[in-house]
């Protein structure tokens, strides 16, 4: 299946809801991982992988697909969810998360994993790579997207707006950048550590076409990612709204589980709300 | 002797390049005049990309190129370029085995009077730190032309260090040229100086010099630092039994060190390091400073005459 699947937002709901299951009981089997930001992140990249990317689970080579780039890479268990619901790998294989000889390492790497293009997690690198990939489509005349997702915090990194000028440059309409607003990072909530300020008004600032969202909302993605596409000689950068730890009660907004498994009793809870 | 600049067989032959080769990609950090790529730019405008003075970005966006199955030449001054950009090569282009050709340009002493702050001699240690990128450092055009060639052909990223200004020409258009291959472009019995770069032909030099003294010297171009010819050195080593090294950079983890280290695990011998004495340069034109920082034939042929007294001691 090359062409995203087209899934009705009921479908697509549903898929987030394992999606979001197999966040939680991966982290919990390899007791690390960050679910916090997975979960933040996790409807824009159902919509993503199941309505929007032309890719070829069987071939995930193949050279006319279109490419994302998880330049968050600690958003690793989310984006191997969604390569698994997309068929690229079976789902017993999610649960070798962060093993010795797993083709899922903690990070994404490309030298891994099927479907993966790019290896991150050292922030700030991915919308430069989307960016080579869109440059390299224009050349050959190809209708092939780059898709980015960045996280809120990694917009401190400076290479992200080296970057930014360069897509608004080039007028590279074939890249979308999604930023996973969650407000909070490491050290605490993102406007006490280092606050963005008017982030919509700095990408306008920079030439980019900005499409604010509720980053949950499946229809509201799904039609930014349209809007992102119809949009010519322009770079679109969909600023999702997002709540990390979405749609676990306990995790929800709260700075302690950027960085932590859930253990046996909390993963039940947690499952039991995901039913 | 014949000089001509590295930096100018470098841009000629990328144009030879984009030719042949539609895959072939140029990038460049604001410095086309100087690195020569605006002769690509002038060939191949839909394929040139001057990315402003962003060295991150610059290695980010070759990575993508790399990604989407073309062939990036990116280019900076090297200092610039592997210091803003390292962590950008470490993971986009090192650990995730991007078909990126890393081009430093301005190498060692080549613009000797703009001083410390843009005269890199820390390129290769900096580089030879990550897994999996080839460094090559030709010893004179024409065999720049070869390795620009070769690094088009090789599958993988690699590290190319391009000098500023005219170097005399050492190699034939004959002679054989391949990655990872050391040249053995004099033999001798009583000493092997291992050279890379500008200062091969210095040890040439030395070379004659030594012979007048009744020292036999045996000089490998080592165009090719890492991987290293493990063989072709441990040979000339085990035969002479003394080393001399000499590189336009600091002997701190450069190609020096990476004989040092070859050599003390294998096959220690007295050997002693030409290059930059971990300090910072000063503003001098050219020869001066290789005067002032010791990167000359005449330091060369003094390191010689130390380890063959260390092996009569």
């Amino acid at each position: 299946m090359i062409q995203g699947k087209s899934l009705s937002h009921s479908e697509l709901s549903e898929v987030a809801r394992r999606m979001r299951r197999h966040i939680l009981k991966m982290t919990h089997k390899a007791k690390g991982g960050h679910p916090g930001g997975c979960l933040s992140a996790t409807d824009l990249l159902d919509v993503l992988y199941m309505n929007v990317l032309r890719v070829d689970p069987q071939n995930p080579h193949w050279d006319k697909r279109d490419f994302f780039f998880l330049s968050k890479g600690h958003a690793a268990p989310a984006l191997y969810a969604a390569l698994c619901e997309r068929g690229f790998f079976p789902e017993e294989e999610l649960f070798t998360f962060r093993e010795a000889e797993s083709r899922l390492p903690a990070y994404p790497s490309c030298e891994s994993t099927p479907g993966v293009d790019m290896a991150s997690g050292s922030l700030g690198q991915g919308l430069s790579i989307a960016n080579g990939a869109a440059l390299a489509a224009k050349l050959k005349g190809s209708d092939q997207r780059a898709y980015v997702m960045l996280g809120d915090g990694e917009l401190h990194e400076g290479q992200v707006w080296e970057a930014m000028l360069t897509t608004a440059h080039y007028h590279l309409d074939n890249v979308c950048a999604i930023v996973d607003y969650n407000k909070l990072q490491l050290d605490g909530r993102l406007d006490e550590v280092k606050s963005l300020g008017d982030l919509p008004g700095k990408w306008r600032a920079f030439d980019w076409n900005v499409l604010e969202i509720d980053g949950h909302d499946l229809p509201q993605i799904e039609k930014a990612f349209a809007q992102a596409q119809a949009v010519k000689l322009q770079p679109s950068v969909i600023i999702a709204h997002t709540i990390k730890g979405k749609g676990v009660s306990f995790m929800e907004d709260q700075v302690d589980w950027h960085a932590a498994a859930p253990s046996d009793a909390e993963l039940k809870i947690a499952l039991e709300e995901l039913k | 002797m014949t000089k001509i600049a590295p930096r100018q067989a470098y841009g000629e032959e990328l144009v030879r390049l984009g030719q042949e080769n539609p895959d072939i990609v140029v990038l460049d950090a604001d410095v086309a005049k100087a690195s020569m790529t605006y002769l690509f730019k002038e060939k191949f405008p839909e394929r040139f990309f001057d990315l402003g003075i962003s060295e991150s970005d610059i290695v980010g966006t070759g990575a993508g190129f790399a990604v989407a199955g073309k062939i990036p030449f990116i280019n900076a001054y090297a200092n610039f370029l592997l210091g803003n950009g390292w962590e950008q090569i470490h993971i986009s282009v090192a650990y995730a085995n991007q078909n990126v050709k890393i081009v430093g340009h301005n190498i060692g002493a080549s613009s000797g009077k703009d001083g410390p702050t843009h005269l890199p001699f820390e390129d290769i240690a900096l580089m030879r730190v990550l897994p999996g990128i080839m460094i090559v450092e030709p010893a004179d055009a024409i065999e720049m032309r070869k390795a620009v060639r070769a690094a088009a052909q090789h599958q993988g990223p690699i590290y190319l260090r391009v000098g500023r200004l005219p170097v005399p020409l050492v190699t034939c258009e004959e002679d054989p040229f391949e990655l990872g291959k050391a040249r053995i472009l004099r033999e001798g019995q009583d000493v092997t100086i291992i050279a890379t770069g500008a200062m091969v032909a210095k040890g040439l030099e030395a070379a004659e010099e030594l012979a007048s003294l009744g020292i036999s010297a045996e000089v490998i171009n080592l165009h090719t630092i890492k991987p290293l010819d493990e063989e072709t050195l441990l040979r000339s080593v085990q035969k002479t039994g003394a080393v001399v090294t000499a590189e336009e950079h600091t002997i701190l983890g450069g190609m020096g060190s990476a004989v040092a280290e070859l050599l003390v695990e294998e096959f220690p011998v007295p050997l002693q390091r030409v290059g930059v004495k971990d300090r910072f340069a000063v503003c001098a034109p050219y020869d001066e400073l290789h005067n002032i920082l010791g990167l000359t034939a005449k330091a060369i042929t003094q390191s010689v005459q130390r380890v063959i007294r260390k092996n009569r001691q």
